[in-house]
Order: C-alpha cells, then sequence, then structure tokens
C-alpha cells in the first residue's frame, strides 16, 4: 500500500485536485480548426475533381464556410488565454519545440490561403457577397485573380489543411505529461473526425439529392475509419505503461465511462453511421438526423478528449485540505 | 549549463510546512496559491508502516517538457542554468507549460493571468544565497548548490547517500532530489 497526502494546503486553482486549465473553449476550437480543415478540403477535392456539375455546394459554395468556422474557432482561443493583452507574443517568435507555436504559424499561412479559395467561389456561389467585394477598391481584380488560380489553390489548400486537421490533434499528443492524450493516433484521428463533421455539413444545408448522398457514403468512409482509429487509441493506452493503463481506466470502468460510450460513441458515431448505412437515401429525416449527431460527435470528442486528458496524469496525491470546505463552514 | 540541485533529506523533514511559508513570504505569493507544498507518503501494511515527508517544488528539469512547449519563449532556462523562469511579459497564459509539466507544479497568477513557479529563488541564488525555502528549514533537512562542483553539500550528499528522483521515468532530468 501506498498512500500519498498532501501535508500542507496546496489547492491552485485550476490545478487541483485535477487539472481543469482548458474547457469548453479549447474543445470548441480543436472542434471548429477541425472543421474547417474538412471544409477546405472537400472545397478543394471538388475542384481538382472538376465535378462542379454533381457537387455543386462544395464547388461553389463551401469554401466560404471555412474561415467564418475557424474564425469562430478563434475567438473562443483568444476567450481562453489567460493573459489576453498578450496575444501578440505568439507571433514575435517561432518555438520549433511548441506544436502551439508551429499551429500559430500555420494559422497564419492558411487564413489568407481560405480566403483566397472563398473569393475564387463568390461570384458563383454567392454573387450578392461578391458584388459587395467588387465595391472595395481592388476587391474585383483580386476576386478575378483568386478565380483564374483556383486549380492551384485548391492544390495548396489540401497540404496545409491537413496540417490545421492533424495539429488539432498534436496539440494535445505532444503533452507527456498526459497519458490520455500521449499517442500519436490523435493527429489523424481529430484530422479524420474534422473531415467527418465537414461532411455533413452540406447535407444539413440543403444540397441536391445526388450531393447529399455522395457526402453520405464519404462520411460512413470517413466514421468508420475513426471508429477504427478510437480503437487503435485504446488499444495504445492498454499496451503502454502504468500511467497509460490507468489513463484508460477512465474510460473502461472509471468516471467517464459513461460520458465516453454513451455520450459520444453511441450517440455521436454508431447511431449515425447506421442510419446512413440503412435509410438515410429514403428519408431525409434520417439522414439530417444522422448529420446532426455527426456534428455534435465531433464536439463531444474533443470536449471530452481535453477533459479526460487533464484527469490523466503522473502525479496521484490525496488533497487534505479543500477550500470548498471551509467555504461550506462560514455559510 | 551550470547544473543546480536541490536536496531534501526525508529522514529529517518533519513535514512541519516552514519551506512553503517561507517561499510565500520571500516571494509574495498570493493567498490560495502555493508554489511549493509537502507530502506525507505512507508505505507498507499496518502496522509496518513507513512514513516519509517530502517538501515538493518544481523540479528544475534538465530536459524541461515545460520549456519546449512554450509557444513564447516565455518559459526558459534562467542565464545557462537549469533554473527555469517564467518571463511575465512574454506569457500569454495559454496554458501549454501547466499540461506539459508531469510534476503540476505551475499556477496561474490571478488576476493578472500569468504562469508562475518555483524559481529556486533566483534572486538570492544571484546573491550566493540558499532559496528561502532552505534556509528556513528548521531542521536543516533541505540542501541547495551546484551540482557541477563536486566539492559543494549537495554534491557530496548524493555521493554518500541513497536519493531518489520523482517520475525520473519521464525523462525530464529532475533535480530535486530526496535522501533516503
Amino acid at each position: 500500500m501506498i498512500e500519498e497526502v498532501l501535508a500542507t494546503a496546496r489547492y491552485n486553482p485550476k490545478i487541483d485536485p485535477t487539472l481543469g486549465i482548458w474547457t469548453w473553449e479549447i474543445s470548441f476550437y480543436l472542434f471548429m480548426g477541425g472543421m474547417a480543415a474538412g471544409i477546405m478540403l472537400f472545397a478543394a477535392w471538388a475542384v481538382l475533381s472538376r465535378k462542379g456539375d454533381q457537387l455543386v455546394f462544395a464547388h461553389s459554395r463551401f469554401a466560404l464556410w471555412a474561415p467564418v468556422v475557424l474564425s469562430l474557432g478563434m475567438t473562443t482561443l483568444f476567450l481562453d488565454l489567460e493573459y489576453k493583452l498578450h496575444v501578440f507574443r505568439f507571433y514575435t517568435s517561432l518555438q520549433a519545440t511548441s506544436p502551439m507555436s508551429w499551429g500559430a504559424w500555420v494559422l497564419v499561412l492558411i487564413y489568407p490561403l481560405m480566403i483566397g479559395q472563398a473569393l475564387s467561389t463568390l461570384r458563383q456561389g454567392y454573387p450578392m457577397l461578391a458584388g459587395l467585394v467588387n465595391r472595395v477598391p481592388g476587391g474585383g481584380r483580386v476576386m478575378r485573380a483568386c478565380e483564374a488560380q483556383r486549380r492551384m489553390i485548391a492544390w495548396l489548400v489540401i497540404p496545409l489543411a491537413v496540417c490545421l486537421g492533424i495539429y488539432t490533434g498534436v496539440l494535445l499528443s505532444a503533452f507527456g505529461a498526459r497519458p490520455f492524450w500521449n499517442s500519436g493516433v490523435l493527429g489523424p484521428l481529430f484530422l479524420i473526425s474534422g473531415m467527418s463533421t465537414a461532411a455533413v455539413l452540406p447535407i444539413l444545408a440543403g444540397a441536391n439529392p445526388p450531393e447529399r448522398h455522395f457526402f453520405e457514403v464519404v462520411d460512413i468512409g470517413l466514421i468508420t475509419a475513426e471508429l477504427v482509429l478510437i480503437a487503435l487509441l485504446l488499444i495504445n493506452l492498454a499496451t503502454g505503461g502504468a500511467q497509460h493503463i490507468q489513463a484508460l481506466a477512465l474510460v473502461t470502468g472509471g468516471q467517464y465511462t459513461v460520458p465516453f460510450w454513451l455520450w459520444f460513441v453511441l450517440p455521436g458515431l454508431l447511431v449515425p453511421v447506421v442510419f446512413e448505412l440503412v435509410a438515410a437515401r429514403r428519408y431525409r429525416w434520417l439522414g439530417l438526423t444522422a448529420a446532426a449527431l455527426v456534428v455534435y460527435g465531433g464536439f463531444m470528442l474533443r470536449y471530452l478528449m481535453v477533459e479526460i486528458g487533464q484527469v490523466s496524469r503522473w502525479t496521484d496525491y490525496a488533497i487534505q485540505f479543500d477550500p470548498q470546505l471551509l467555504h461550506r463552514l462560514v455559510q | 549549463m551550470t547544473t543546480y540541485a536541490m536536496v531534501i533529506d526525508t529522514r529529517t523533514c518533519i513535514g512541519c510546512g516552514d519551506c512553503v511559508v517561507a517561499c510565500k513570504n520571500e516571494n509574495k505569493v498570493p493567498a490560495g496559491l502555493n508554489r511549493d507544498w509537502v507530502v506525507e507518503a505512507t508505505r507498507g501494511e499496518y502496522p509496518d508502516l513507513q512514513t516519509e515527508f517530502r517538501s515538493e517544488r518544481c523540479n528544475h528539469c534538465g530536459h524541461a517538457t515545460c520549456v519546449s512547449s512554450c509557444p513564447t519563449g516565455a518559459s526558459h532556462y534562467w542565464k545557462d542554468t537549469n533554473i527555469v523562469l517564467v518571463a511575465e511579459e512574454k506569457c500569454t497564459g495559454c496554458k501549454a507549460c501547466i499540461a506539459a509539466c508531469p510534476y503540476d507544479a505551475r499556477l496561474i497568477m490571478h488576476p493578472q493571468g500569468y504562469v508562475d513557479k518555483c524559481t529556486f529563488c533566483h534572486h538570492r541564488v544571484d546573491q550566493g544565497l540558499d532559496p528561502a525555502c532552505v534556509s528556513s528549514c528548521p531542521t536543516h533537512c533541505m540542501h541547495f548548490g551546484m551540482l557541477d562542483d563536486r566539492d559543494s553539500n549537495v554534491s557530496r550528499l548524493l555521493r554518500e547517500r541513497r536519493h531518489k528522483v520523482l517520475l525520473g521515468e519521464t525523462g525530464n532530468d529532475p533535480h530535486v532530489y530526496y535522501l533516503l
């Protein structure tokens, strides 16, 4: 038996009793980052595969969604910073060993590209918006240049969007101090999940039936890959060291078992894939339900990963001093 | 790189917590926050129990994952030593360093928002003094010095006594040693 108890008071906010430094803001950012990467990939693919007549939404309307989605994510990322005035510090250096620093710079590269990608589709997909851009001095010229380079932009988008999607997972997996995160599977898992949540957006946005069917088929493949990656993540933890095995126990009998399996895997992956496989083509409401569940599942994956990872740790102290108890006494 | 180490004798530590109070006074650590703490570890089965007191803090690792994960360079090594500091003016409060520390030894300074931690009292070390916790220890169970100097107190103790570090298996190369 070994029991380690804190003999002096230690209750650092957001550190004790378990880490709680990152909450919904980071989960939402990771979710939106992955979704933006997926949107960019599908929009680029629709251009490169010359399927504009079949994939109308993906070809001419989807690209504009990426900067909107990513910007919403960036907003919550900013909200998470404890020292918001210093946000510019991300761009005063490049720290080669820090995935977060790389991510900050990837975003600088990706923003102009995603705006270029959106501008190249504006006249076709959003004529009213294109009219507004046209009124801005030089706007029409930039739009025409983007349209002329549409395929080249699409080629450039693919590697950078893959980087963005993978980065959202690597950001967590790089922390060896958090055993639940410390797996190379997390990068591909977040990329695939981001693509899956992006694939269902045209379904929710009311794309035409052939396009909806195309994205349903794509999503079935992506959810299957996601399930395989989740299985690999769990196997990775099960075959790891003591800390990894302890971390796995959080979702196999521990405090996160119900949220992980019943709130995420079942409604966020299994139910939608069954709906898409079985009846989405015949009943539109089933397709819409499946799509909404995929989006929910994508967020739940990030939310739970962020939370469980912070609970998994190397130290294991029992805390004698709990200020909450004092607070209750005063009341 | 100059390597500083703290050596704590678990046989003479009585868990009084003076090190914690000294740190709070010296570094003006606000109420409710702690840069160091004392752990009472009990092993065995009753009645064969063994208790060890450990004064814990940042381990000023040689391969500090908090330093390598910091996106702005705010977490850094002080003057080519292993003493890990946070440059307040560069810190964004992104908390990557907190997630990267296997010892959970960092804290957030509220309301300012920058990340704070044990500094081995580098302002005292700069003047040739011991950290406040070491100076105030009533049982003299805490020692501080340079590992590179073979004649230093810490080098001699580590040569002569059995010792351990915490979570050495993380590969962080911690520099707070516990004499057994």
